[in-house]
């Protein structure tokens, strides 16, 4: 879900003043109450000072669980390994997806049109058919389940979305700017470690990015091959089953807000570079 | 220039047949790998003797129980620890207990370490399965002086696990019925209230095969220790008419609890513990009543896996939560019954003691019948149906079909 | 020479990944669909095509049913993504970024907390609900949860970008005179979108329904969550039956008949839609 935000757009024709109600505005902002709705839900419940362990009806207001965050324990482990899976998952598919994208944006070779249509597939086929095909191979082969076969089962799948985002960054460069580095005396290394990349940096930074937020967020992949290993997601599921403590709606309150900082930052930032 | 890399080039390529063969290809070329099967899951059995010859304490164990089934501060643990300088790594991953014997199955058959050195297992189908196929460690009763002296009689002589060979009990419960007095105006008294028209759309009941079976059993007046083939299938039956006539609102594994307090489900199949833990902390009037047909207890077990890494720490918690002033904490928190029979009367003494509020709460738990059944109320309880291991499928499938439609 | 190899060295590592962990597993799950056994005897290869027999007559009725709703899902996902899109490409001016952020921003919670969110506020006596009970708006016994359109709507609600993005894309890429010029020739509004935008903004409905349709169709997260009795999707299938039951060749069966269904579905919906021409301005 990479959408590079910025206001470049085409400058649309300013559109003509008119005293009827904007139907499209109402509509769009109706969508987005329906799509914060239970975000809206989710943050005012972090706050909810409750007895029980069921965090259902609004009992009064509190800031003690944002206090005693990491209480559950467990709660907390899986947070770690999320993150931990999530990290190496932006790493590993984020280096190896760069390297593939930039093969198949730069070069012609054998097996190209292959390499897209497994890419393709990858991406389009369900993750309930994914998880399964990876569980039956390590059932077969006798691979244990756990932690490695989640960081293996993210990275297959999230490594397709970084070379897709890296390879269209690639097609976009111009490769004189290259050449002239080659003309200039610089070696292909040098030419790469000096022009390419940092051209090629933002797109893999994307990519990096899109490969984590896959991964903290997956749940149907994980649960197949996660074994003893119960990351955030697996844990907020095995929890509705008893209750989920309101810990889980502070983490994902944070979680959040650190998404939208992370977006506004970008957004700021976009601005800032065009003015 | 356009916007999106990631969509743009998703829709970008175009493929041709050619393509699609060289895929196939790719495919059959893998294929040839993997045409094997997945082998034999059995272990072999192994003698008590064989299995702790050689075995030494570690200082630390990984033990698998069900959410919520301690105290958050987990004290007995804590306990455990400066007892015996034995550290836990207390998870709470058994959820549904099919789908976490579901998930040892292939690591157990391959003969790998689970990731945990004791497990909880409930006494029903998966027990039976891992205990046929070898993957529980036959327990060194020598080793544990207060199990053998503490272990209630009603444990001793069960049928799930003859002689207490691998399994020690973790606490038992009742599966009965729950209700919302704020909702249901009258009392409900048995398992035909489930099937009230009256309550459309307001009743739950639970997914796990064993526990829907037994209420369906039940209702039709069979005794589901001594069940056959077609008294499931007339149960399944009447389970199927109360779905299809919109009476069940839906299939709960263990998250009955929140549905039923807040008005989503009126009255529905229920733990007790759960209930009453619910009525403790959350201030809430739940009722929960052993339905006249009657209902099912069952018991949690612990168990450590052939392939723990720490075989031996676990048995010294195994041994040390059946001290009976340990038993007594875990009862006063999880509320459920304890295999150990002494912890009722230092609960009874601590109430004695203490005064108010806790005093009150107290006395509420040494009375529950729910939490130290009496033997007449044990007479109403009932077993889960026993199968043969590996041929489960002919008695889940049938309940399957009412869950899962 | 060596400038030859390049592109097969740095292609290598992402190959070797997708191979080991994508393609061999499909044909691993083809092999092991056709085994026979149990988890006591162990699976043996015995070219058990009976598996597919078994798959289809035991779970058809799920299948349907992910079918339909991940169509119904596709449907409500085009029907508020497309005017959604629209606006925000056409009208957004310059506030256009910040609508396709705060689009996006929901979807920073993580799938199953979301999904849980609003089987909390969708409770029967719960904030939306009982407030409009109160009030006297909806029958006292109205109930959303556990329901077909909950799970249809959750459905929608998690896979709504997944729709927007891909039509905002092509809307905002598109030059916008042509419409002005629909309206020089004396296009009505209706006329302009229905000959000009609708056209050329397809392939972003085409590509946001592939994105949309075969998640849907295959997730059990929203079934489960917010569905009741009669709302089993395949999906929860498929995972009950490898996950819990361990009786993996029905499983690994029952994937590959989701799978084929999902294919067909896609080709048949790429050949009434026109792929080429929807991959070529794509492309473009």
């Amino acid at each position: 879900m990479t959408v590079t935000l910025d206001d470049t757009a085409a400058p649309t024709q300013a559109p003509r003043r008119t005293r009827k109600t904007d139907w499209g505005k109402w509509f769009t902002w109706g969508v987005l109450a329906w799509l914060f709705a239970p975000i809206t839900f989710m943050i005012a419940f972090s706050f909810n000072d409750i007895q029980g362990r069921h965090n259902v009806t609004w009992e009064g207001f509190t800031f003690k669980w944002y206090g005693g965050v990491f209480d559950h324990a467990e709660l907390t482990q899986a947070l770690l390994y999320t993150l931990a899976i999530g990290v190496l998952t932006m790493l590993i598919a984020g280096t190896i997806g760069s390297l593939l994208g930039l093969a198949l944006g730069r070069h012609r070779f054998r097996g190209q049109g292959t390499t897209n249509l497994v890419m393709f597939a990858a991406i389009c086929a369900p993750e309930v058919v994914l998880g399964a095909a990876l569980l039956s191979l390590f059932l077969l082969v006798g691979i244990a389940t756990g932690f490695m076969a989640i960081l293996l089962a993210h990275v297959m799948f999230t490594v397709s979305f970084v070379a897709i985002t890296v390879r269209a960054r690639v097609i976009t460069l111009d490769p004189n700017l290259e050449e002239a580095a080659r003309d200039l005396g610089a070696g292909p290394w040098t030419t790469f470690r000096l022009v390419t990349l940092p051209m090629l940096l933002p797109a893999i930074m994307a990519g990096g990015l899109l490969a984590f937020a896959l991964s903290i967020d997956d749940y149907i992949i994980t649960s197949f091959v996660a074994g003893e290993v119960t990351t955030f997601p697996l844990w907020i599921w095995g929890a509705t089953r008893v209750g989920i403590p309101p810990q889980v709606n502070v983490m994902g309150t944070l979680i959040f807000a650190v998404g939208v900082t992370l977006a506004v930052i970008n957004v700021i930032v976009a601005k800032r570079r065009r003015s | 220039m356009h916007k999106n890399p990631l969509l743009r080039g998703m829709t970008q390529a175009r493929y041709g047949r050619r393509d699609m063969l060289k895929f196939s290809a790719m495919a059959a070329a893998g294929y040839g790998l993997a045409a094997c099967g997945v082998s034999g899951q059995k272990q072999k059995a192994v003698a008590e003797e064989d299995f702790w010859q050689g075995k030494k304490e570690t200082g630390s164990l990984t033990f698998a129980n069900w959410p919520l089934y301690i105290d958050p501060k987990r004290t007995q643990l804590k306990q455990f620890t400066k007892a015996t300088g034995i550290s836990v790594d207390y998870r709470e991953d058994v959820q549904d207990i099919a789908a976490f014997a579901g998930k040892l199955q292939p690591q157990l058959a391959n003969g790998d370490y689970t990731g945990y050195d004791l497990i909880v297992l409930t006494n029903g189908l998966e027990l039976a399965r891992f205990l046929a196929l070898g993957y529980l460690a036959p327990l060194d009763h020598e080793q544990m002086p207060n199990f053998t002296k503490n272990l209630g009689q009603s444990y001793r002589d069960n049928s799930y696990d003859p002689g207490n060979k691998h399994t020690a009990p973790y606490a038992s419960g009742i599966t009965g019925i729950a209700y919302n007095p704020k909702y249901v105006d009258r009392e409900i008294t048995s398992i035909a209230d489930l099937w009230d028209p009256k309550f459309k759309g307001k009743v739950g009941m639970m997914s796990d095969p064993q526990e829907i079976a037994n209420f369906g059993l039940l209702l039709n007046g069979v005794e589901p220790a001594e069940s056959t083939k077609k008294d499931w299938q007339a149960a399944a039956d009447k389970l199927m008419k109360q779905r299809d006539d919109g009476i069940v609102r839906s299939y709960y594994a263990q998250d009955f609890v929140q549905p039923l307090t807040n008005g989503d489900v009126w009255l529905t199949m229920a733990w007790s513990g759960d209930i009453y833990q619910q009525n403790a902390e959350a201030g809430t009037d739940l009722k929960f009543v052993v339905p006249e047909e009657g209902a099912t207890i069952w018991t949690d077990l612990m168990c450590i896996p052939t392939t723990s890494k720490a075989a031996v720490d676990s048995l010294k918690l195994i041994d040390f939560l059946y001290r009976p002033e340990i038993a007594a904490g875990l009862t006063e928190y999880i509320t459920y019954i304890p295999p150990v029979p002494k912890a009722q009367d230092i609960l009874r003494a601590q109430a004695q003691q203490a005064s108010g509020a806790e005093r009150k709460d107290l006395e509420q738990l040494v009375e529950s019948p729910l939490v130290f059944p009496t033997d007449e109320d044990y007479s109403r309880l009932h077993n889960y149906v026993s199968i043969e291991p590996g041929k489960e499928n002919s008695f889940t499938s049938v309940f399957h079909a009412v869950t899962q439609a | 020479m060596r400038r030859k190899l390049t592109p097969y060295l740095l292609a290598l590592p992402g190959w070797a990944w997708l191979a080991m962990f994508f393609v061999v597993p499909i044909a691993g799950m083809v092999s092991l669909s056709l085994t026979s056994g149990n988890v006591i005897t162990g699976f043996y290869q015995t070219f058990n095509v009976g598996n597919y027999l078994d798959a289809i007559t035991l779970y058809s009725e799920q299948l349907v049913r992910s079918l339909l709703y991940g169509l119904g899902a596709t449907l409500i996902c085009i029907v508020i993504g497309y005017p959604a899109a629209y606006w925000i490409a056409f009208h957004g001016g310059k506030h256009k970024s910040t609508y396709l952020l705060l689009i996006l921003l929901p979807f920073f919670v993580s799938f199953v907390l979301r999904t849980i969110s609003w089987k909390f506020t969708l409770s029967d006596n719960g904030v939306v609900l009982g407030t409009l009970k109160s009030i006297g708006l909806l029958p006292a016994d109205f109930a959303v949860l556990n329901t077909a359109p909950a799970v249809v709507l959750g459905l929608a609600y998690n896979f709504l970008p997944f729709m927007v993005l891909p039509i905002y894309a092509v809307l905002e890429r598109m030059d916008h005179r042509v419409v002005e010029a629909a309206h020089d020739l004396y296009a009505s509004k209706l006329q302009a979108f229905l000959r000009v935008v609708l056209p050329i903004s397809l392939p972003g409905v085409f590509a946001g329904g592939l994105m949309t349709f075969i998640p849907t169709t295959a997730d059990y997260v929203n079934a489960s969550v917010l569905g009741g009795p009669g709302n089993t999707m395949i999906g929860s299938i498929v995972q009950t039956q490898y996950l819990v039951n361990n009786d993996y060749p029905i499983a690994a069966a029952i994937t590959f008949v989701l799978m084929g269904v999902l294919l067909i579905g896609i080709f048949s919906y790429a050949r009434a839609l026109g792929t080429e021409r929807v991959m070529e301005v794509q492309a473009k």
